[in-house]
């Protein structure tokens, strides 16, 4: 723990268990429910509730409609441009991983903690983004044998390929493959983590120069709160960018499973 | 690190919530909802450029019905014009046919009226004869008492006539 007036910027990724589950199990495996579940299952009602507005079918659509079907229609297009007419059978789980990641993202930054609570981003867990990304990578794969059997290793040489070329290239190209996952999953955590301690770091800053002394706390103070305000912008739009890259590259992958190359 | 120093405590209740909450995502309101929205958001793309289509379509069969329209106006235009010119030729002739008949007609009447002038003039000479050979018959009579035939008479008053 970093002794900067007790303040430790990784205190805010630390699990606890909630309402006394500490020792719920199922086959054997904890199961707590923790803050990090919490904040899954608000995220999975708030995403629930928003597309129930959504639901109204109407052929002239009001606000909140307009807001869903434009949701939908932004994932329909991403697949379509990426996979072609093909990619409409995705909507759904593209729609899930894409709207899961950013509420999830967007709910971790919600300043929470100016009425005692505390906001918790499990997208900064890679427990958590780790399962997200094995589970479009295993969908990329299902597909891939499913389309084209093992024709589907033809991925991983490209066309054109010397044939003193094709044995190498096919170890590059699968480590390259075998990597997707963890780059997947890994970039998702290690943008969320660092944003978050970034600005905790700052919120230190603030803290502890203040209690330092007011000269201090009016120079380095003033700065890293404007800094902070400037972060919680940009990190609001690494909240969705990062929810897009995760849907985009997912789209990418399937792509590959879809059409080879 | 709380990520990974906590990861043996915490990472099966972490894959258990995320596999029910994204399950129930996934499952609900990605396959159970987003169809919908989506497809009404489709069905409202669909009636649209239908519509739109119709509109074409539409303004499509009024130019043609426009065209129509003008290749029938000049039809019927130049249909009226033969007419027209149809009617003054026919007209023409009539009246030409009628002034030749009236022209046949006072011809006609002129060569009557000439002959009845002829006759008259005719009829006058000869009435002018007979008073001529009378006069003559009295002139010689009066002057050498002599009775001249009429025969006589008449020859002489013919070529006095003749010369004269």
């Amino acid at each position: 723990m970093a002794e900067s007036g007790k303040i430790d910027p990784m205190h805010q990724f630390a699990i606890e268990p909630l309402f006394g589950t500490d020792h719920l199990s199922l086959g054997g495996f904890n199961i707590a429910f923790t803050n990090s579940a919490l904040y899954m299952v608000l995220a999975a009602v708030v995403l629930w509730i928003f597309v129930i507005g959504g639901m109204k079918r109407e052929l002239v659509p009001g606000r909140w409609q307009m807001a869903v079907e434009y949701m939908t229609g932004f994932i329909k297009n991403l697949l379509i441009a990426n996979i072609g007419e093909k990619g409409r059978k995705y909507i759904p789980y593209v729609f899930s991983l894409f709207m899961f990641i950013l509420l999830a993202n967007l709910l971790g930054l919600l300043p929470l903690g100016l009425i005692g609570m505390h906001p918790f981003t499990f997208t900064s867990h890679f427990t958590a983004t780790g399962v997200l990304a094995i589970m479009s990578f295993s969908i990329v794969l299902i597909v891939g044998f499913w389309k084209h059997g093992f024709h589907f290793f033809s991925l991983f040489v490209p066309h054109g390929t010397p044939i003193a070329m094709v044995v190498p290239l096919f170890f590059i190209e699968l480590v390259s493959f075998m990597v997707r996952p963890f780059s997947l999953g890994l970039r998702l955590f290690v943008a969320m983590t660092a944003g978050h301690v970034l600005l905790k770091v700052l919120a230190g800053f603030v803290i502890n120069s203040a209690n330092a002394s007011p000269a201090l706390g009016l120079t380095v103070g003033t700065a890293s709160f404007i800094l902070m305000i400037g972060i919680s912008a940009l990190e609001m739009l690494v909240a969705v960018i990062q929810a897009y890259v995760f849907a985009l590259l997912t789209s990418v992958y399937l792509n590959d499973a879809e059409n080879l190359h | 690190m709380p990520q990974i120093a906590q990861i043996a405590d915490t990472y099966s209740s972490q894959i258990f919530w995320l596999l029910l909450t994204f399950g129930f995502v996934f499952f609900v309101i990605g396959l159970g909802m987003v169809p919908k929205v989506q497809g009404t958001a489709d069905a409202r793309d669909a009636k649209i450029s239908g519509d739109l289509d119709a509109a074409k379509a539409a303004f499509a069969r009024a130019d043609e019905a426009e065209a129509d329209y003008r290749v029938r106006d000049a039809q019927n235009r130049t249909a009226a014009q033969a007419v027209v010119a149809k009617a003054k030729s026919e007209a023409a002739k009539a009246s030409e046919v009628k002034l030749a008949a009236a022209d046949a007609e006072v011809a006609s009447k002129i060569a009557a009226a000439e002959a009845r002038i002829q006759a008259a003039s005719t009829a006058a000479l000869a009435e002018i004869e007979t008073v001529a050979v009378d006069a003559a018959r009295d002139m010689v009579a009066r002057i050498s008492g002599v009775e001249t035939s009429d025969d006589a008479a008449r020859n002489a008053v013919k070529a006095a006539l003749a010369h004269g």
